[in-house]
């Protein structure tokens, strides 16, 4: 059965409230076009789990996030992000502060359908106090270690890129790293994958061997061609981050007002940078 | 090779490598270019077992040739397994270690939001954690960071035993000197003075109360082959 379905049929599927997961790391293989779509739309109150780049700014910087999920926001080249930044100094944003591998065993938890995983971080630090929905667990075996209990990061949809697709929604990623996309999709009620190409089935392992294939169809509700969809991150091998672009980004944002207002127009509208 | 002095970056980066002098099969992962200069100097020399990274999802020797595959989901179970020593930067730092990259002032509305805790929790509690300070200042030795993303020792205690288990922090290099914690109460000593760097001019720059013995030691010289390496391999 196909999937395929447009950047914007993908997001009309979304309703205001949501929790939805963002795949890609800082300013790498984020979704992009995705993100576009949704700010296109008219979704907001959104709940945003990712670990965050531009996907973070664009979205906070139209009002759109609610609460955000997340361990850091950078556009990696360009350590802070000016966006995010700006909403955190300004309060407009409620933050859900984890470390990096909170958030990666909350979405492990949500994938597997329990309701935490425990783990040796937090303990000690200021994430136990600036995020007071931490509990802790005592281990019932041997030692009693405390450990944080990490709530599992459920979520509603998940809206991940990769280099490659087919119609049914099987994923490949051709690049050094999977980052936590698979399990973004595996942890969300519904999942969109975009991709730079959908091929035929028999074409995905023309180009890699079958450990590319990252996200299975089964997790998968909707297939989203779009060429440099992730663009102006990252999506190696197929493009490098866009660095002229980034930096434009960046200083718009820096900026504010209308020059923000003129990069978002041209950014957002066009299908196609 | 040319014989000009030794600079205070290059004592910097064999500072850098000196922190993981005998760390054995581990992986060192350094974040910034003199701590990163300072991993592939100590494999090139006295640590030849350290596993380095490329500083995304490989695995390479001193001269980049990729020998393993290390994306972040088995990086995260490196630092867990304690197989890694890392060296953080801090943007403040107190006198047991606490270490902040979060933001600056209060956490519910900060006046200058920084990059966000990442992995200091989880680094700090289950692997060696050394620091690297470029610009040595009262500015980031602060009397209380704003916000403990990597935990200090005070901080690890009263967590508890789970806390303080794998907790290790190692040293601290900046641009003046090396600093450990290898005191009674685990506050922050004078390990050594970069050459050129005095007592009075790291106190200064400290905004906490600094241990040290009668006598602080200089920062060792490169070798001849080290500093050879440091010119015309490193950089």
């Amino acid at each position: 059965m196909s999937k395929i379905m447009t950047p914007d049929e993908a997001v009309g599927r979304l309703r205001s409230g949501m929790t939805v997961g963002i795949g890609g790391w800082g300013s790498r293989r984020k979704p992009m076009a995705l993100v576009r779509a949704l700010l296109r739309s008219g979704v907001t109150d959104l709940t945003v789990v990712s670990y965050g780049g531009p996907d973070v700014g664009l979205l906070a910087a139209a009002g759109r996030i609610r609460r955000l999920v997340t361990a850091f926001v950078t556009l990696d080249s360009i350590p802070l992000e000016p966006h995010f930044r700006a909403a955190r100094e300004s309060g407009s944003l409620e933050l859900t502060e984890l470390d990096e591998a909170m958030m990666m065993w909350g979405l492990t938890a949500a994938a597997h359908r329990l309701p935490f995983m425990p783990i040796r971080a937090g303990l000690g630090s200021d994430v136990m106090r600036v995020n007071p929905g931490l509990r802790t667990v005592t281990s019932p075996y041997e030692n009693r270690e405390e450990l944080v209990a990490v709530p599992a990061l459920r979520l509603d949809a998940a809206l991940v890129h990769l280099n490659r697709a087919d119609a049914r929604g099987n994923g490949q990623y051709l690049g050094p790293d999977p980052y936590f996309d698979d399990l973004f999709c595996e942890a969300a009620d519904t999942a969109y994958v975009s991709c730079e190409r959908i091929v035929d089935t028999a074409e995905l392992l023309k180009a890699a061997a079958p450990q590319s294939l990252l996200v299975k169809r089964q997790y998968v509700t909707g297939v989203v061609e779009a060429p440099h969809g992730a663009h102006f991150t990252s999506c190696a091998p197929d493009y490098d981050r866009d660095e002229d672009l980034q930096r434009a980004y960046a200083d718009a944002a820096a900026a504010g007002g209308e020059a923000w207002r003129d990069f978002a127009h041209r950014y957002v509208t066009q299908e196609q940078p | 090779m040319t014989t000009t002095a030794v600079t205070r970056t290059e004592y910097c980066v064999v500072a850098c490598a000196e922190a993981w002098r005998g760390d054995g099969e581990i992986l060192a992962s350094p974040m910034g270019p003199v701590p990163s200069a300072g991993a592939r100097l100590a494999r090139l020399t006295f640590a030849p077992d350290l596993l380095l990274t490329d500083g995304e999802a490989l695995l390479i020797d001193a001269y980049g040739e990729v020998e393993g595959w290390l994306p972040y989901r088995q990086h995260l179970a490196m630092v867990a397994g304690g197989r890694r020593h890392v060296m953080m930067g801090a943007s403040q730092l107190d006198r047991h270690g606490n270490q902040n990259i979060s933001c600056v002032g209060d956490w519910a509305r900060p006046t200058r939001q920084l990059l966000g805790v990442r992995g200091a929790p989880v680094n700090t509690l289950n692997n060696p954690t050394s620091y690297w300070v470029p610009r040595h200042s009262r500015r980031v030795f602060v009397e209380r960071v704003d916000m403990v993303c990597g935990v200090g020792y005070d901080r690890a205690a009263e967590a508890g035993p789970s806390a303080s288990r794998f907790h290790d922090i190692r040293r601290v290099v900046s641009d003046l000197g090396v600093f450990d914690f290898d005191t009674p109460d685990r506050g922050m000593r004078v390990r050594s003075l970069h050459p050129g760097v005095t007592l009075d001019e790291v106190r200064a720059a400290t905004a906490f109360e600094l241990a040290a013995a009668d006598e602080v030691p200089y920062t060792r010289d490169p070798t001849p082959e080290e500093l050879r390496l440091i010119r015309e391999v490193l950089t």
